[in-house]
């Protein structure tokens, strides 16, 4: 195996014991299991994370420095693809998209799913335990299946809003109510796992807290916006960030619903959308790198500060 | 917050405690809860209900259904449908789902393997370089993984690896978050004292592994295996990049073509938008079903990495 010869030599014991002061747990581990053998068990995934995640990474940076001229062939360009993203009014469009459709779609599907978990998690009847299984059920099914299937309820031709509404049956893909209509799609794509995960972080707390509040006096909305929500915050905060991560690089529902959207959805509506139709429509892979590789730093930037800023409350971190 | 005992006590302890908080005093019914749940269900239930029944629906019947598009039609044509789907194309469809299930099981049990492995060697050992692998591994749960399609797509085309089920099974096997759910579970959910007991009567690090941790392992196993079958099964952007052969497809790749096509007309006699209807309905029903019947395990194992 490759990589055993990249693994630093067992330290021994005593050394360990030295470093790791007074974390007991660590000392007995040391006692035992030697460097070598804890790195054999690491050395499958670091592999496999060298190749698929450190590998594309420095390789799309790398690609990203040289441009690609049918007739000048491949030449170094230092910084300039960058310069030319962060001065591409397609690009800076796409940017803008995203960063309002987070700010629309992540509070919305956040609160659907804490509003829900709450009601659930007050309630013990065979109904709720129904209702919790079915807002989950979207997470099973394919992003393209759930796209495909809002894109045939907004259609003119067999949707049902034809048949409520008549011929002034709003077009939820027109390029005024886009927005609204991608917001839709997500958040029942997405609300579902949201609130399964809060609920379990709920179900995890004492109940003997909220007996002794009542004791107090708090009222149930008391009960939970003061008990409940402080003491899950380690969730949201996880929610939060999986969300940011998962609506900056929106890419397919709007990829899956261009051609049925009469233009509305254009090939630039995203960065994501954008990099994919520049590398396999028009074989520019070096811009393309450049803007995934810009795309992902900026989000890994963003989403490390912020988990940063609230390290106290996410366990994330720590 | 002791993460061993969450997945148990989800489900057992704390319904336990309700029911005799519920003894004591009784309950209001709750009608405007209900409610409101009713009203959460319609709505995140209502483009299956579309899809189930627009499946029984003939081609014809699908534009033009005399009771909407929310009702059943007149006729009953699920069982034509189905055989025009599994033969339409010399039963594309079918090795559709084969390629699904293929890359979902490789990828996923491969990422499970690879993140049991890491995780008990980031939660039970102290090797050099232990401290910073794990802020690499936290850093890495940040990287949008869409960021890495292209490149990864070039890279794979320099060793002629596009185009081939191993581009989506390879990459699929990465997963940083697997790694960080099964390193906490693992920290609290296999004592050390067990661990240690087990070397002292003579087992190496090998069968220590196998025949004591990896048992206590199991809940957040099921779990991390469940999220990367999902995960791989419901991937689009990485197949539509490294697949050209339709022959490799995977599901949703397959049923995106179908609606480019039908857009286009181009069905060849045969209507496309029924295929994809019921395609759609036979896709999801492998991974509901498995929803349905392990929920004992990822109701608890989903909340692992929230409650530290």
């Amino acid at each position: 195996m490759a990589t055993l010869d990249t693994a630093p030599r067992p330290v021994s014991p005593a050394a360990g014991a030295t470093s790791a002061t007074g974390r007991r747990g660590t000392r007995r581990r040391k006692r035992r299991g030697n460097g070598l053998v804890g790195w054999l068990f690491l050395a499958p995934f670091a592999v496999v994370f060298l190749l698929f995640l450190v590998g594309p990474l420095l390789y799309a940076f790398y690609l990203s420095l040289f441009t690609n001229g049918l007739a000048t062939g491949e030449e170094f360009a230092g910084l300039a693809n960058y310069s030319r993203a962060f001065t591409d009014p397609a690009f800076l469009s796409g940017v803008w998209f995203v960063v309002r459709f987070a700010v629309v779609v992540i509070p919305a599907q956040m609160l659907v799913a804490l509003i829900a978990a709450l009601v659930l998690d007050s309630l013990t009847s065979r109904f709720a335990k129904f209702s919790r299984l079915m807002i989950f059920v979207p997470y099973a099914i394919p992003a393209v299946i759930g796209a495909v299937l809002w894109g045939f309820l907004y259609s003119p031709n067999f949707g049902p809003l034809e048949q409520l509404f008549g011929e002034s049956a709003p077009f939820l893909l027109s390029p005024d109510n886009l927005f609204y209509g991608l917001t839709n799609v997500v958040t029942w794509q997405w609300a579902g796992y949201y609130m399964i995960i809060i609920y379990a972080a709920l179900q995890g707390i004492d109940p003997a807290i909220y007996e002794a509040a009542r004791m107090d006096g708090a009222k149930a909305w008391q009960i939970a916006t003061r008990i409940k929500i402080p003491m899950i915050s380690s969730a949201l905060v996880l929610i939060l960030v999986f969300a940011v991560i998962g609506t900056l690089q929106f890419f397919t529902e709007p990829q899956v619903l261009l051609p049925i959207s009469n233009g509305s959805i254009t090939t630039d509506i995203t960065p994501n959308v954008y990099a994919f139709n520049l590398a396999f429509r028009f074989a520019q892979f070096n811009y393309a790198s450049a803007i995934s590789f810009a795309l992902g730093i900026v989000v890994f930037i963003g989403v490390y500060l912020f988990l940063f800023l609230t390290r106290k409350r996410g366990g994330f971190l720590k | 917050m002791s993460v061993l005992s969450s997945p148990v006590r989800a489900d057992d302890a704390v319904h336990g405690l309700r029911e005799g908080r519920r003894a004591r005093r009784p309950r209001r019914r709750r009608t405007g809860s209900h409610l409101f749940l009713a009203f959460l269900v319609l709505y995140f239930v209502l483009p299956l209900w579309f899809l189930v029944v627009a499946s029984t629906k003939s081609p014809g019947g699908l534009f033009n259904s005399p009771n909407g598009a929310l009702w059943f039609g007149e006729e009953f044509a699920l069982f034509d449908n189905l055989s025009t789907l599994f033969t339409y194309n010399d039963g594309i469809y079918l090795r559709w789902l084969g390629n699904s299930l293929l890359y979902a099981f490789g990828g996923g049990i491969g990422a499970t393997v690879l993140a049991v492995l890491a995780g008990y060697a980031f939660a039970k050992f102290d090797f050099p370089g232990r401290r910073i692998s794990f802020a690499l591994l936290l850093g890495a749960v940040m990287v949008p993984m869409t960021a890495l399609v292209i490149p990864t797509f070039v890279m794979l085309s320099e060793v002629e690896l596009t185009n081939t089920a191993w581009a989506v099974i390879l990459p699929s096997m990465l997963s940083p978050f697997g790694v960080y759910l099964m390193r906490v579970y693992t920290a609290d959910g296999v004592p050390d004292e067990l661990l240690d007991a087990a070397r002292m009567d003579g087992a190496g690090e090998f069968r220590t592994f196998f025949q004591v941790a990896l048992p206590l392992m199991r809940p957040a196993i099921v779990t991390v295996l469940l999220l990367s079958v999902v995960g791989t099964w419901n991937n689009y952007f990485l197949p539509l990049a490294v697949l050209s052969d339709s022959e490799l497809f995977p599901i949703t790749v397959g049923i995106n073509l179908w609606q480019g096509l039908a857009g286009a007309n181009n069905g060849g006699g045969v209507s496309l938008y029924t295929l994809i209807v019921v395609g759609s309905l036979v896709s999801i029903i492998p991974l509901i079903a498995a929803f349905l019947g392990l929920q004992r395990y990822w109701q608890g194992g989903l909340s692992i990495g929230s409650l530290k």
